[in-house]
């Protein structure tokens, strides 16, 4: 999923919009006396009598004089510019927002800082307790934190993914979505606009986190950077059109607690962020993959992993991700299905917000 | 410009016969009406009376459910973008983007409207130059004022030069003074730009920059005209009386005034030309016994009614359920 910045500001030239610059109805309103297009009087079938005279002349040739070089502008219509128009001034809106709240940037930061950090070392602990470093489960070479990584990565992504998405429910408790769906725009357009908006907005928080790699072991590799940064935005992308799919049918902010405990924490301690997917009872590993975002953390996870020198035996132990009945499921597989996911997802939020009242 | 086609210009607004229901609730029954091009046109009626509906059938927010309606010759409900290009709306409460600046909200919408970039810079400080928000363009909204807001969204719904302009109660909310210096600058669009005008208010003083009035009442209309004729009727000074036996008093003023008192709230009313001319009157022929007598100018409650029987009180208090959530708010979220 490409973010690209949808340039929609090249300049609609009249001749290429299909409609002149000045519109017939315009000039025809000017030069047509406004006198005598009176609607005839209406009366309801009430009890009382109702006079309703013709309306008073409407001094047409002073209004229009003024009005005339301001009044023409070519409005949008539904064709596919004036959709990439407003997919790129919706994802431009979500940018614009993130950055201007800098305290929240940092305040997002905070709890994988703190799940990294301190779960993270703590669990490092009791895993490597078992005879010290050397004979530890993970064997040498590997810090728990290391293993953590991605998935506190993903975890940011998901946690910023769903916020951006959830704020559709802000924007109509404080009216700013009436704005946008009365606009002459397809309102998929929007919603793909929202969704392309909070994915960038929670990939660029995934990157803050990833620059902290280096305090966990994990190489500035750029290919493995790159990687990490290709997976992050997909991921972004399905848990923003989920967070939308959501949205659509949360009408109350306060709602947006259910959205986390049901969905959103689930989703989190199921994806195997936190630890190996494998050597599971029955009933978790069904619940796991299930989950989505697993199948977002388990590439991110093989991508740093590869990166290390590890012994066979740490790498049977943490390397078992994702597997169908004891398949392992190619990384190319895994993010097919993360990106289908994301299609599927933001079709349904698209339909949802589509519909009329 | 074609100079005199001689072909008629078509109404901004022409309604025929709309009706909305949201379930057993009737919230508009049947309303028609024609807006011709250029004019003011003003909806009055007590909250509930379906004001707030029509407004959104007729900017394709919500779907009637009967009837139709043609907005700048575009039909509400098959070519919903066609309408949504031509109009421009401020909606009843704020919908302006706090965390972005009053110029980063225009230009926001410049965009969603397809505004050209080559005229949007002039139209832009002509828009804010006009609502007096030049200088606090790059103010973050969140710092405004109540009265600044809407400003800004008149300012907002004018920027993609709308044919028809919505708006819907664009005082409510505001101090006096903010309240007549928002219809400063709407008499201002008024003579400046050829834009027609739909409002709704429940305030008489408001309806009266409008061209026409309707007065609605129970999701219809039971009056139409100028406010000029409208006044005729209901400019009237309106006497209250209270006396021991109203059925003497009602009778009496009957037959020796030729007078057509109502009987509302336990007093007697009647609307006379000149309420102070005709109290004297009033002691001299009357001959029943009254325990008081009191002279009101005419306010909405007199307009409406001379035309529906009852006080506003009255109809808001059996609208109460239809105006328990608004309309478009119900549209929007209960889904």
């Amino acid at each position: 999923m490409s973010s690209e910045p949808g340039k929609g500001s090249e300049p609609v030239k009249a001749s290429e919009a299909g409609e002149p610059f000045s519109t017939p109805e315009h000039t025809g309103a000017s030069s047509d006396p406004l006198v005598g297009t009176a609607p005839a009087p209406v009366v309801a079938p009430t009890p009382a009598p109702v006079v309703a005279p013709t309306p008073a002349p409407v001094e047409g040739a002073v209004r229009l004089g003024a009005s005339l070089d301001i009044a023409a502008v070519r409005i949008a219509g539904g064709g596919l510019r004036d959709d990439a128009r407003a997919v790129a001034v919706v994802w431009r809106r979500e940018l614009i927002r993130f950055f201007r709240n800098r305290l929240r940037i940092l305040t997002s930061l905070a709890q994988p800082v703190l799940f990294l950090f301190v779960l993270g070392t703590g669990l490092a602990s009791m895993v490597s307790a078992r005879g010290g470093p050397q004979g530890s489960v993970l064997g040498a070479g590997i810090d728990f934190k290391t293993f953590m990584f991605p998935g506190v990565v993903g975890m940011t992504v998901l946690f910023t993914a769903i916020f951006s998405a959830v704020s559709i429910v802000w924007d109509r408790e404080f009216g700013f979505l009436r704005e946008m769906l009365v606009a002459p725009v397809r309102r998929g357009a929007i919603v793909v606009g929202k969704c392309v908006g909070g994915a960038t907005v929670a990939t660029l928080q995934g990157v803050l986190m990833l620059a902290l790699a280096g305090l966990v072991h994990v190489p500035y590799s750029p290919t493995l950077i790159l990687t990490l940064l290709g997976e992050m935005m997909l991921a972004a992308f399905m848990l923003t059109a989920f967070g939308i799919m959501l949205a659509a049918r949360i009408s109350q902010v306060e709602s947006f607690q259910v959205v986390m405990q049901f969905f959103v924490l689930p989703m989190f301690f199921l994806s195997g962020a936190l630890f190996p997917l494998s050597n599971l009872p029955q009933w978790l590993a069904v619940l796991t993959k299930v989950d989505p975002l697993s199948y977002a953390v388990d590439p991110m996870r093989r991508a740093v992993l590869s990166q290390m020198a590890l012994s066979p035996r740490t790498r049977a132990v943490l390397g078992q991700g994702m597997s169908w009945d004891g398949w392992r499921l190619p990384v190319g597989l895994e993010l097919g299905l993360v990106a289908l996911a994301g299609v599927v997802v933001l079709a349904i939020a698209a339909r949802r917000f589509a519909r009329p009242e | 410009m074609s100079a005199g086609t001689g072909s008629a210009v078509a109404p901004a607004i022409e309604v025929c016969d709309l009706q909305k229901r949201y379930g057993e609730i009737e919230a508009v029954r049947g309303v028609s009406f024609d807006v011709a091009a250029g004019e003011t046109f003003g909806f009055l009626g007590p909250n509930g009376a379906g004001k707030s509906t029509t407004i959104s059938i007729l900017c394709t927010l919500a779907e009637p459910t009967g009837g139709t309606a043609r907005v700048s010759g575009h039909d509400v409900v098959a070519e919903r973008l066609e309408v949504r290009r031509r109009i421009g709306l401020v909606f009843q409460d704020v919908t302006l983007d706090d965390y972005l600046t009053a110029e980063e909200n225009l230009r926001f919408h410049a965009d969603l409207y397809g505004v050209p970039k080559a005229v949007l810079a002039e139209r832009l400080r002509r828009v804010l130059e006009m609502v007096g928000l030049w200088d606090r363009r790059s103010g973050l909204v969140r710092t405004f004022s109540g009265g600044m807001k809407r400003r800004l969204e008149i300012a907002r719904g004018l920027l993609h030069s709308p044919r028809v302009l919505f708006l819907d109660e664009p005082t409510v909310g505001l101090d006096p003074q903010t309240r007549s210096h928002i219809w400063e600058y709407i008499e201002q669009l008024r003579r400046r730009e050829a834009v027609t005008i739909f409002l709704t208010t429940h305030y008489m003083d408001e309806a009266e920059h409008c061209d026409r009035i309707a007065i609605i009442d129970g999701g219809r209309i039971v009056a139409m005209g100028t406010p000029e004729t409208l006044k005729e009727q209901v400019g009237l000074d309106r006497v209250v009386l209270r006396a021991p036996d109203q059925d003497q008093v009602t009778s009496a003023l009957r037959d020796r005034f030729g007078l057509d008192p109502i009987i509302s709230e336990g007093a007697v009313a009647i609307h006379v030309a000149n309420g102070a001319e005709f109290v004297p009157r009033l002691f001299g022929e009357l001959g029943v016994p009254v325990s008081s007598v009191s002279v009101a100018r005419p306010t909405l409650d007199d307009v409406f009614m001379t035309f529906t029987g009852r006080t506003i009180r009255d109809a808001e208090a059996s609208t109460s359920e239809v105006n328990a959530t608004r309309p478009w708010m119900r549209a929007m979220r209960s889904r």
